[in-house]
């Protein structure tokens, strides 16, 4: 045989083979291997709304891992009595990326945003959708009004609540406590004074990390935001977000000076991690380890703290490790809870997009998510009962007293070139020695 | 989470596809250029450059285009704000530190990383261990930035004084009598210590290719210095550099460029914070976690230009090169 016809059946031989491998592959991707589920040993009816919807939804969020398949097996049975399928996509860049694929042209069906400063993008971008109807009434009777607002653009609705965390909780060893015979403070000054007491048995009270790769400073963010709603409440709280008031108004240096009095404190922090500069480089996640074996008693961070946790460690009022709500100043004032949560909206106004989002809003999801573990909603249907672990039944008590007015994470809420970046920034020239006005000059020079 | 290969079969076969796909654009090609021989030159000059053409139009002169054009705009690339973001990148104090840092990368890591490879290049020569001296420090260039960087911010590790040390720096400090130092967060230190990651990894590829270039250095030349009498300092100054000039501007414009979009070192061991950042990892910041296309633009075209000189003197170098040829 001559080699030109030689080669150039091998050519014709490797594109023909190339082309096949390449439909096959396209078809395993687009999800070959799915099937239909069985679905006679599920219980059907409390989806019989959305019966035979069909479709295929497409999901993006920052959730991964152990918890993203959590997320997914909360929808398993919703996925096989609908016939919708659901391609879930968790990511670590998700706030970036989220973004350049709204862009792009490439929307997800749904996405599960976490700042309430992202949606508003979204939304004033056009590229997010006002909710459905029937997400629009589940939103009004299941969550308070404050959850409302904060996915609420210029009047319309653009998001449901999903998840829920509280971010003004002191996590302490109740061994520790009785070991020392120390009591939950009830008020800012109690707190000061057990850290005194604390210190001057020669442990540092506190234990402090702000560092998040490349989220570093937030933990510092909640500090204040945590601060400023104890010293100068609600009101001047939102008019802070909005900058309605500048952002270096003299309340915000009021409570720059009560978290001063704590993390910048020598004596009180930090806790088997060196000195007030080391704050800047411990991470979040570490920073509370040392609260097990006594290198520090209290720990100001967010409710979901908990699964940090290994299985060993017994969570409870009486056990390694529980949390109490960071006090208000005055012994009877008003006890104001600052957190976060993620909001699910919608790109796309097909049925089974319609039909998820519907589901998602639902009371019965926040049930069947929280029976899963390691999840709260401020639903107000969330059956607290469902609740196995403890950190997850003391949250969901406090967000869904009806006394509580829920405040969302202020740095999550502003402008994001403020609170994700800037705000983050200044938080950790602070704990390196800059002194306030500076970081609060500096801040407020930023805004948009 | 555990690694399952079934998890990772998409991404697999997503990379399978890829590889499918160029084979078939060759076959294809082939099969195509075997056909009757009229016109054959002009439609190979085709075939060969059409898809490369298409590639840099869409994958590099459009988005230069488009990134200009942006950084002349607002956040969201609705509203022209005609020169303010490059206003805003000379007036913000974080921004002119981000510029500062970025100089002091491009002073110090080309010319150190370059010194570095060229003085073990020549120290190793000939000697009894040179091949394995060679590997020894080129392997760090298998290694990519991001896994170097993870490497060195064990050695930069901090813990305080009365706890175990797990940083190999500090332990050493430590071993001395010394504090345990929070590296990371000391500047400007931090950003030479940053600067070290890059030369561990790069003095590597600048120590082969000198290394080649003295090889290259006829015997002749060399022999007839010693005879004259030359120490191995004049050896050095008045032979060796001079004969491997034209290769040690050739990698040090090479590492330079490197050093201008250095994004991974800084983003894995600092994420940019302590007064770090650089560059190529604001852009990032800017135009994606913060929203802000105008101004990551306006950072994106500031690198562009001042990787332009340096990619014309390289292609002057090597059209000269070609002339002598």
């Amino acid at each position: 045989m001559p080699s030109s016809v030689n080669r150039r059946l091998m050519a014709a031989a490797a594109a023909t083979g190339g082309l096949v491998l390449l439909v096959s592959g396209c078809s395993y991707l687009s999800g070959g291997d799915g099937g239909t589920a069985d679905t006679s040993d599920i219980d059907c009816s409390p989806y019989e709304q959305w019966e035979d919807t069909g479709g295929t939804v497409s999901i993006y969020a920052s959730i991964r891992d152990e918890e993203g398949d959590r997320l997914e097996e909360s929808w398993a049975d919703f996925a096989a009595c609908t016939g919708i399928t659901v391609q879930y996509e968790g990511s670590g860049e998700f706030e970036a990326q989220l973004p350049v694929r709204l862009d792009g042209g490439n929307a997800p069906d749904l996405a599960f945003i976490p700042q309430p400063g992202l949606l508003e993008r979204a939304a004033e971008d056009g590229h997010a959708v006002p909710v459905a109807d029937g997400v629009q009434s589940n939103v009004e009777s299941g969550w308070s009004e404050d959850w409302q607002g904060y996915a609420t653009v210029d009047g319309d609705l653009y998001g449901s609540p999903l998840g829920a965390n509280m971010k003004s909780m002191v996590w302490y060893s109740p061994t520790f406590f009785n070991e020392n015979g120390h009591e939950v403070p009830e008020t800012w000054d109690e707190m000061v004074e057990l850290s005194d007491t604390i210190a001057a048995d020669g442990t540092k009270p506190w234990c402090v990390g702000f560092e998040s790769g490349d989220a570093t400073g937030w933990p510092g963010t909640d500090w204040i935001e945590n601060a400023l709603l104890r010293t100068s409440g609600t009101d001047v709280y939102h008019d802070w977000i909005a900058h309605d008031i500048p952002f270096d108004a003299p309340e915000v240096e009021e409570a720059f000076d009560l978290a001063d009095g704590i993390i910048r404190n020598e004596d009180y922090v930090n806790g088997t991690f060196g000195g007030v500069d080391s704050i800047a480089v411990t991470s979040f996640q570490e920073a509370g380890m040392p609260l097990l074996d006594g290198g520090c008693a209290l720990y100001l961070m967010g409710s979901f703290y908990g699964a940090q946790f290994e299985d060993d460690v017994e969570i409870g009022e009486d056990a390694d490790i529980y949390g109490f709500v960071l006090p208000p100043l005055e012994a009877d004032a008003e006890v104001p809870i600052m957190g976060g949560g993620e909001f699910v909206v919608a790109f796309d106004d097909r049925d089974e997009v319609v039909a998820m989002h519907e589901y998602l809003s639902s009371g019965e999801y926040a049930n069947q998510r929280a029976s899963l573990g390691s999840w709260v909603s401020a639903h107000q249907d969330l059956d607290q009962s469902v609740l196995a672990d403890p950190t997850d039944q003391f949250t969901a008590e406090v967000l869904n007293d009806p006394d509580t007015v829920f405040h969302f994470d202020g740095s999550d809420a502003m402008p994001s070139s403020v609170g994700t970046n800037v705000f983050w920034g200044g938080m950790v020239d602070w704990v390196t020695g800059a002194d306030t006005a500076t970081v609060l000059e500096s801040v407020e020079s930023a805004w948009p | 989470m555990e690694f399952s290969f079934l998890n990772e079969l998409p991404k697999l076969v997503w990379m399978l596809i890829g590889i499918v796909v160029f084979l078939g654009v060759i076959g294809l090609m082939l099969v195509l250029l075997d056909a009757p021989r009229s016109k054959r030159d002009r439609w190979q000059a085709v075939f060969f450059l059409g898809p490369a053409v298409l590639l840099l139009l869409g994958g590099l002169v459009y988005p230069v285009i488009r990134t200009t054009v942006l950084s002349f705009y607002d956040r969201s690339g609705d509203t022209f704000v005609g020169l303010a973001n490059y206003l805003w990148m000379f007036q913000r104090p974080e921004i002119l530190q981000v510029l500062l840092n970025t100089l002091l990368w491009v002073l110090f890591a080309p010319v150190l990383a370059t010194a570095v490879g060229l003085l073990y290049a020549v120290l190793i020569d000939r000697s009894r261990f040179e091949s394995l001296a060679k590997s020894l420090v080129f392997m760090p260039m298998a290694i990519s930035f991001v896994g170097a960087s993870i490497i060195w911010r064990f050695v930069y590790a901090y813990r305080p004084a009365d706890q175990e040390q797990y940083g190999l720096l500090n332990q050493i400090v430590v071993w001395f009598g010394g504090e345990p130092q929070l590296w990371l967060l000391n500047q400007p230190l931090n950003t030479f210590l940053l600067i070290l990651v890059l030369i561990w990894v790069q003095a590597g590829f600048a120590m082969v290719v000198m290394s080649a270039a003295i090889k290259a250095i006829p015997t002749e030349t060399v022999e007839a210095a010693r005879i004259d009498g030359a120490g191995p300092w004049q050896l050095f100054s008045r032979i060796t550099l001079p004969s491997v000039w034209p290769t040690l501007l050739v990698v040090l414009i090479t590492i330079s460029v490197q050093t201008l979009k250095v994004f991974d070192i800084v983003r894995t061991m600092t994420g940019g914070n302590y007064g770090t950042s650089v560059i190529a990892n604001e852009m990032y910041s800017q135009a994606f976690s913060q929203g802000q296309l105008g101004q990551g633009s306006a950072l994106a075209v500031f690198l562009f230009v001042l990787v332009i000189p340096l990619v014309v003197l390289q292609i002057r170098r090597n059209r000269k090169a070609r002339e002598l040829a």
